[in-house]
This record gives C-alpha cells, structure tokens and sequence, in this order.
C-alpha cells in the first residue's frame, strides 16, 4: 500500500520545480534580453509595449530580469549547500567518529562560526576581495557549515553506539570505512532535509547580500538586488517592488515547505514496518 | 594440536577497578573451546579484550599472542587488518548487528573489500558463494533482501557469513543462538562445528547455555567473577567438576528423566554480586557451600589437563 504525499511536499515541490523550470527556461529562453537598456521605456507599467511585468528603471523588461534572477538565485543556493555539506558533513563525521579532544575542537570551532553572523562574514569578504555572487556564496555557504556538522554529529553518536558498527570493527572497517559506507548512508534522509531548509536560507541570505551591495553586482539580474534598486522608484512604480519580493518569498516558502514534507516521508517512526519472512 | 591464540595474564580493568583478574588459557586448531559463566562473569569482555574492542574507558593488560605478536600492543591500523581476516566474531543479537539500510550481498562483501581488496563485482560473486556456504536458502535472492527481511535465523547465518568471509583461524562466538529459538539454535550450532572443521580454525564459544556446550565443544573453560575457576575437557567437566560453582551450574539444570522434588528448581544461593562488590579471596565464597577462612586467599588454577581454582575442590 502507498502512502499518500504530505500536502506539504507536494505544494513545496510544486513551487521548487517552478523556480526550476523558470532558471532553466531563461538560459535559453528570456522575452527580451535582460540587460538590455532602453532608457525611453522606462518605468512603464505592467503590459505596456509587450512586456507583461513592465519595465525598471532604465527600461529592462521586468519578466526578464525576474527569470534570469532565478538562475542566479538557484545557483547561490546550490553553491552554498555544496560548500556547506563539503565541509560541515566530514567535520561532523570526524567528531562523531573520534569523540575525545577532536570532537571537542571541531565542535567548538562549529559554535564560533554559528555566532559569526552571515552578513559579517560577507562583509569581511567583500572588503578582502570584491564583492562579487562568489564571495557571498562563500560566506553564506561556510556560515552554513556549522548546521550539518552539528547534524552529522548528532546521528552520528547515535549511529556509533549501533551494534552494527561494532560488527563492523571486528571484521577489520576502520574510521573512514565505517564513515562512508555506514554513517553517511543512515544519516541521508537528515542530510536530505537539513539541505532543503539550508537552501532556502542561502536564498533570503543572497538575497539580503545583494539588497546591501554585498552580493551579486550589476548587470547581473539578482533579486535582492532588483528589490533595493526598485526602493528610490516606490512611489512611481510601486509595483517593481512587488515582483522580486514575490519571487523570494515564493521561493523560500517552496523549499520550507518542501523541506518538512521530505521530513514528514523519510521520519522512520511514520513508515510502516514491513512484515519479517518465516 | 597447534596453538593459535595464547592468552597470558589477561587482565581488564575499569580505572582502577579490576574486572578480569589475570586468565590465561590457549585456543588450538580444530579444536572448540567453551567459554560459561553466569551473566555478568566477565565472558563478553574477554571476548572484546582479545579482539581490540573494548568500550571507552577500558584497559586490557597481559598477553594475548598471535604469530608471536601481543594483540594488546598492537596499533589500531594493525589490528584492523587481522579482525575479520584471522581473528573474527559473532554477536549475539543478529536483529541490531546488520545495517539496516543495506543490502544483505554488499554487507557479506564488505570483509572481502576490506581484506581482499575485492572490487564491488567480485565481491558480490565472492559472497553469493559465502551464503551457499553458510547454507542461506535462496542466496541469490537473499543477496538482494534488507535485514529486515530476513528472519533471526537467516541474520545469523549471515552475520557467520560475514564472520568467516575469510576464513579466520580464530573465530569467537558470543552467545551466537541465545536469541533464537532451539530448532533454529541447532542448526546454527552445527553450521558453526561444520565451518570450524572444514576451515581448522579454533571456536571460542561463549555462552550460559551448558547443554550448548556439551553438544559443541571439546574442552571448556568456566569463568566466575573474572577468574578461570577451572579448566578441562567436556566431559571431565560434565562428568566429574572439582569447582564448587561448576557443580552447583551443572545441578541447576532441571533433569528431564527424574521428577523435580516440589516442583522446585535448583538454583545456586544468592546472586552474581555487582562489580566492586565481589569478596577478596575466592569470588565464589559468599554463596559456596565449602568456603572457609582459607578461601579469603584466591587458590591459583592448579593441575594438568584439568585445573581448577579451589582449596577445596570436590572428588
């Protein structure tokens, strides 16, 4: 017997796979270049000459810019749940596996980046280096780093204590065998879950990033960054707002919500035992 | 018969607390060796103890000779390449001890990965002919099957499977059928004489189980309160024990020939006491019949092919 779907999985994947399609649309397809400057039509209002969102500031079709803007946004995600996984899975396996002094060091060194706050941090690359969609992808993804090493810890311990794994040591597995073919296959349906709700904060964090100057620099069409240019226009085109603050909202509420549906169907204790053979 | 393993002086302690007092005893080829005691004797730790496996916070001092080599020296990366290739265990409880999120082939892969340096295709044929040997019904299918959807019987066989993947010269059991029921108890039993026999490795069994014994080993050693009590072949145990505690083991079985007097069954006076809480002298003295003052001394293991450990041993 199936199980039925949580409705929350299947309106957060519904609005995934829209942002999805729409980043993968406009690499090959946008209505009009989103770059394309065309200061005589600026400002217009939805509909107006052929573009359905209207246009900016310096007459960029809006649609445009806001399709282009989900590639970026999808790519800053990616990146930063890459680099967070890259670094904090390992580190959290290490602790798990070592315990003593390591664990104590890993996991200290963890708690100091958690109260580092995002923001800081990419204030501090952008200051080294330019600010540029790398340097934000770099801060928010090493911000995020301490979120999975915590996670792999935690299932880690607990996997560690399984008789399993002491099956394991007396037929000769080592630290790193026990890691890639034991802990990390049990701890995937968390990793599954942590990876959706990270990829929703790395969004707002770009997003915030670029609003402050922090992130992706122009011309390429960022959200965040569509969202702070469109403020000194407010009372002329308020609407110019309304697009990008949608899309991120959207965007954000389709992986929360993705996130806890994944939950609700990979939650052990909700899948129904299969009946053990004679 | 050749020696294979050599305990000497085995002692665990827990800080400063000593739980295994310094037992010495040797494993030869062919041949199966019991290891009996009451819950709490100590046999579980002596079994990790040999294996490098003991908990945080436990220390093993003494000898264990493999090949010349002292197993409790011996480096982490070191003892990793003998477990499971020359030295390898069962557990007991064959429901926690596989993965359950992999496959049934790929675990009994895994020791050949490990020692064999195997590729993953090798392996799996590898194993499929490890499970024919182990007598797993269906193998090929079973290859394919999660824990889960194995019985208890078909976990153990199994995690024998994996156990003797490499053909170990020396493989402990640790209560290998105490949860399984007897017909199935049985079965796994004579796989365990059979893979002993054909292999010439030595079979350290551990178990409470005395009729288990009986029907699988040769020579016995009976462990209480972390010491070796006494020592000797199958059926100068059964037949005529010198230890107190061996005696009072061997009435506790209900006889199936004989009516039970008020329906009572025998059982030995007191319990085990907790760690720490054993008296000095003779572990024993508390709750044996013939202990006195010259028991707050422990006796050594004494004798030749049987010894015991008691001042005042019986017959």
């Amino acid at each position: 017997m199936k199980r039925r779907l949580p409705p929350t999985l299947v309106v957060g994947g519904v609005l995934v796979g829209l942002v999805l399609v729409v980043a993968l649309l406009s690499i090959v397809w946008t209505p009009t270049d989103p770059t394309h400057v065309e200061v005589a039509a600026r400002l217009r209002g939805p509909g107006a000459s052929g573009s359905l969102l209207g246009t900016d500031q310096l007459g960029r079709d809006e649609l445009s810019r806001i399709m282009a803007g989900a590639r970026n946004t999808l790519l800053v995600g990616v990146v930063t749940v890459v680099i967070a996984i890259g670094v904090g899975v390992p580190l959290g396996g290490i602790a798990a596996l070592h315990r003593g002094p390591v664990e104590d060091v890993t996991m200290r060194l963890s708690d100091v980046l958690l109260a580092f706050p995002a923001i800081l941090l990419a204030i501090m690359f952008a200051a080294v280096f330019n600010p540029s969609t790398v340097t934000a992808m770099a801060a928010i993804g090493i911000a995020l780093v301490p979120v999975f090493a915590r996670v792999v810890r935690g299932a880690g311990l607990q996997i560690m204590q399984q008789d399993y794994v002491t099956v394991t040591r007396t037929y000769g597995g080592g630290g790193v065998w026990i890691f890639v073919r034991h802990l990390l296959p049990n701890v995937g349906s968390v990793l599954i879950v942590q990876a959706t709700v990270a990829f929703a904060i790395a969004i707002l964090a770009e997003a915030a990033l670029s609003y402050l100057g922090l992130g992706t620099p122009p011309p390429t069409p960022s959200w965040g960054r569509m969202l702070s240019e469109s403020q000194t226009f407010l009372d002329q085109a308020p609407l110019l707002a309304l697009w990008p603050g949608v899309c991120i909202a959207l965007a954000v509420l389709g992986f929360n919500l993705l996130g806890d549906g994944l939950r609700e169907l990979l939650d052990p204790r909700l899948i129904e035992r299969v009946p053990t053979q004679g | 018969m050749a020696e294979t393993l050599r305990v000497e002086n085995l002692t665990v302690r827990v800080g400063s607390l000593e739980i295994i007092h310094g037992i010495s005893f040797s494993l030869r080829a062919h041949e199966r060796t019991g290891l009996i005691g009451e819950s709490g004797s100590g046999k579980t730790l002596t079994a990790l103890a040999l294996m490098g496996l003991l908990p945080e916070g436990l220390h093993a001092e003494g000898r264990v000779a493999y090949q010349q080599r002292n197993l409790l020296e011996l480096e982490e990366q070191d003892l990793c390449r003998l477990r499971g290739d020359r030295l390898a265990m069962v557990f007991q409880e064959p429901m926690t001890a596989l993965n359950p999120v992999m496959k049934i082939g790929q675990q009994v892969a895994e020791p050949l990965r490990i020692h064999r340096g195997m590729r993953a295709r090798e392996a799996h044929s590898a194993a499929l002919d490890i499970l024919h040997r182990v007598h797993l019904p269906d193998p090929e299918e079973k290859m394919q099957a999660y824990p889960h959807q194995l019985s208890g019987g078909q976990r153990q066989r199994a995690m024998i499977a994996m156990a003797t993947a490499c053909s170990p010269e020396v493989l402990i059991a640790d209560e290998p059928t105490t949860a399984l029921d007897v017909t199935v108890q049985a079965q796994i039993l004579r796989l365990l004489v059979e893979l002993v026999e054909d292999g010439g490795s030595s079979l350290l069994l551990i178990t409470h189980d005395l009729p288990v014994v009986a029907n699988v080993c040769q020579r016995v050693l009976v462990l209480y309160g972390g010491y070796v009590v006494e020592e000797g072949d199958i059926d100068v145990i059964f037949g005529q024990p010198a230890h107190p505690y061996t005696r009072a083991l061997l009435d506790a079985i209900p006889p199936l020939d004989e009516e039970v007097p008020d329906r009572k069954l025998k059982a030995i006076a007191g319990s085990v006491p907790n760690l720490g809480e054993f008296p000095p002298g003779c572990p024993f003295r508390n709750r044996c019949p013939r202990a006195d003052e010259a028991c707050s001394v422990m006796p050594a293991l004494s004798g030749d092919a049987h010894r015991v450990a008691c001042w005042h041993p019986l017959a």
